[in-house]
């Protein structure tokens, strides 16, 4: 697909407006989401969900802090867990502490205390790492990523070593009364803690050290001559970053009740640059799409195929190449189209993409299951099935399909692709004259 | 009083030596024009002067304070401002945004992440008054990068003086515009340095004799004349390595 026209207005140019009620409105959708799939025969919530919906409003803090350094301030960081991961583990410790008696904090604060520990870290690594920038930061990122494995060995105390940390969060201690001992509780505290720090987060794109990140992003040396360091630029942005990843470290202790390293290691931190990037790094709340996305593959293709990875890299590198805006750019790039009231004129274009899409993305589902029930699958001793009917991946008609539907799918997809670009660049240029002619 | 003085000022990059002993005395308020053949080393004195580069040897000080040792930050923060030859301004920010932007340091917002620009009242209003100053209110939510050549070096100028320095460097602002775009240009250029001291390079010498209390002409990274116009006109080291070359 083209992205014929890059964004006019960048990062939290304009105050919010209408925005609101888009803001509201996954809010609410938030709030009852869980009670969709909540068993009233049974009176139980859906574990799966309610496991599903925790996750998503942690990833959207760490996917949005991640993308305060990618997105906001052009930094391509390789540690962002280790401030999640640090949030994580304080807070397992807190959380002891408090069960056993010796500090008394509500619940509800606790995230706050991850909080400040990723700040902490933040702080500390930030210090080395935004000496540098572009390549530089990069590397040295990498290498507190590799710092803090070997930390985490060392210092088997705090981490646990393999086995990680456990706790009890029935600490009994609750500013409302509340136990959480049901997930639902849980989830709501997160949902708490995720407008905080979406709030937060947005609130610092208002700021001039938000603006003047945005301003070294695009041209650090021209920042300099308008009295800015763009080193202490970088720094505090750094931390802060850190503060709110630890924040959502904080709720991953809370929610499983232990850390392991897998919390700060590096695929961690390299789902946190997946989410944003597949977001959308160019739109505030772009990583909010790529968090829910993948959290949704995460846990919901994890439970249907071995190969959900595959598919989330495939994802990655489709974006990378083709929409470099991720899903919120796309999205943008139709807001001028709209309010000039010509996205009806795109409905057709796209149903005609529509159909090779659906028949390439069947096909390479296929190819990869089929592949994947070759080797592992057959390991494992599963069968392949499709609608209860099973398939064998032996047999060549299975794979004469697929590689139909792959090939066929994608020449046509090419030629689609090609008028559907021709259509959208009339469109757009419509637009365009439309607006001069205002 | 002297606001900017070079003192023996050499720059070498490798083994070449590009600036080679700049003598130079700029009287506050003074419209000063530094002329001479591309390649002379203007764009290098000026990175000297605004803390871009390094200096090999020499002294440099602003309003009598050494600044040869400090970075372009802390240089402007003690009022000296320059623009750059090829454009530079925050691309991917609106244009209303690269103003504000220019703005904040000198405005005492330093690395403030507590207050919210929206609430600024002055500080936006300055902004918009700034727009309208350079004629770009109509441009004022668009990306700076998508701004037409000549829009783009009003904006760098504007960046440059945004922060009210008393010092403003501008390198060739008007190259590669048309007449009426430089005409209108150096009427800008006028009107907002304004009581400042400028050092401006440029190579239109209609526009320097017009402009200038004092020109410089820098040939090879020497000062080989400097002085009112008429007198460096009436150089002959000036005809020789310069001038007469235009004027034929
Ligand atoms: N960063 C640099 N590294 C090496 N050589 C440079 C650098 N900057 C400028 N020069 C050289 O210095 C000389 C003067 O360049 P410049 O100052 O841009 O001239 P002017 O602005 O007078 O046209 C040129 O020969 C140029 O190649
Ligand atoms: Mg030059």
């Amino acid at each position: 697909m083209s992205e014929a026209t890059p964004a006019t207005v960048a990062i939290g140019a304009k105050p919010m407006g209408r925005a609101w009620l888009w803001w509201g409105a996954l809010l609410l959708l938030a709030l009852v989401l869980p009670w969709m799939f909540y068993d009233w025969t049974t009176g139980r919530h859906s574990g799966f969900m309610i496991s599903m919906l925790s996750q998503a409003g942690m990833m959207v803090i760490f996917a949005l802090s991640y993308n305060m350094l990618m997105g906001q301030a052009g930094l391509l960081s390789f540690c962002h867990a280790v401030f999640f991961g640090m949030g994580g583990y304080t807070v397992i410790h807190l959380l002891s502490s408090i069960g056993a008696g010796d500090i008394g904090i509500p619940m509800e604060v606790v995230p706050l205390f991850g909080g400040l520990a990723g700040l902490g870290m933040a702080i500390v690594f930030g210090y080395m790492a935004t000496k540098q920038r572009a390549t530089a930061f990069a590397m040295i990122t990498m290498g507190i990523g590799e710092l803090l494995a070997t930390a985490s060995v060392m210092f088997h105390h705090f981490f646990g070593g393999e086995g990680g940390i456990t706790t009890d969060r029935m600490i009994d201690r609750s500013l409302f009364g509340l136990t959480y001992a049901q997930g639902i509780q849980v989830y709501y505290l997160i949902i708490g803690w995720t407008v905080i720090s979406v709030v937060g987060m947005y609130f610092l794109t208002q700021t001039p050290l938000g603006r003047m990140a945005n301003a070294c992003r695009d041209n650090f040396e021209r920042a300099q001559f308008v009295g800015y360091d763009p080193k202490i630029v970088r720094f505090v942005q750094f931390a802060l970053s850190g503060l709110f990843a630890g924040i959502g470290g904080g709720l991953y202790a809370i929610t499983y009740e232990i850390v392991t390293f897998d919390a700060m290691a590096g695929p961690l931190s390299a789902n946190a640059l997946l989410m944003a990037y597949i977001g959308g790094t160019t739109v505030f709340a772009g990583p909010i799409l790529g968090a829910v996305l993948i959290t949704v593959l995460q846990s919901g293709v994890s439970l249907l195929s071995n190969s959900w990875l595959v598919y989330v890299g495939v994802l990655f590198i489709t974006m990378v190449t083709f929409v470099p805006t991720g899903l919120a750019g796309i999205v943008m790039a139709h807001g001028p189209i709209h309010k000039a009231g010509q996205l009806g004129r795109l409905t057709v274009p796209y149903l005609r993409l529509l159909v090779p899409g659906v028949a390439l993305l069947l096909g390479f589902i296929g190819l990869v299951e089929l592949l994947s029930f070759l080797t592992i699958g057959a390991a494992q001793g599963k069968k392949l099935s499709l609608f209860g009917a099973p398939i064998d991946v032996n047999a060549f008609q299975p794979w004469a399909i697929v590689a139909v539907c792959v090939l066929g799918g994608a020449g046509w997809l090419r030629i689609e692709s090609k008028a559907f670009n021709r259509v959208w660049e009339q469109v757009t240029a419509d637009v365009k004259a439309r607006e001069l002619l205002r | 009083m002297t606001a900017v003085s070079l003192r023996d000022v050499r720059k070498s990059f490798g083994p070449t030596e590009i600036i080679r002993g700049v003598n130079l005395e700029i009287q506050s308020g003074e419209r000063h024009a530094l002329i001479g053949p591309n390649g002379a080393g203007k764009t290098t004195l000026f990175n000297l002067i605004s803390g871009r580069f390094p200096i090999t040897s020499g002294e440099i000080a602003l309003n009598d304070r050494r600044i040869d040792a400090l970075p372009p930050h802390k240089i402007n923060r003690m009022g000296l401002s320059r623009s750059f030859q090829i454009t530079s301004i925050f691309h991917r920010l609106s244009v209303f945004e690269n103003l504000r932007c220019a703005l904040l340091w000198s405005q005492g917002y330093s690395y403030s992440f507590w207050s919210p620009l929206w609430r600024q009242k002055a500080l936006n209003e300055r902004a918009e008054f700034l727009l309208e100053d350079l004629n770009l209110t109509s441009r004022r939510d668009i990306l700076a990068g998508l701004l037409s050549y000549a829009e783009q070096r009003a904006l760098e100028v504007g960046m440059t003086i945004a922060g009210g320095a008393s010092v403003i460097l501008l390198d060739e602002p008007t190259a590669g515009m048309s007449h009426s775009e430089t005409d209108y240009a150096m009427a800008l250029i006028r009107r907002v340095t304004q009581g400042k001291t400028l050092l401006m390079v440029e190579h239109d010498m209609k526009v320097v004799f017009d402009l200038a209390d004092t020109i410089t002409v820098l040939v090879y990274g020497q000062v080989i004349a400097s002085g009112p116009p008429e007198e460096v006109r009436a150089s002959k080291a000036v005809r020789e390595a310069y001038l007469g070359a235009l004027e034929e």
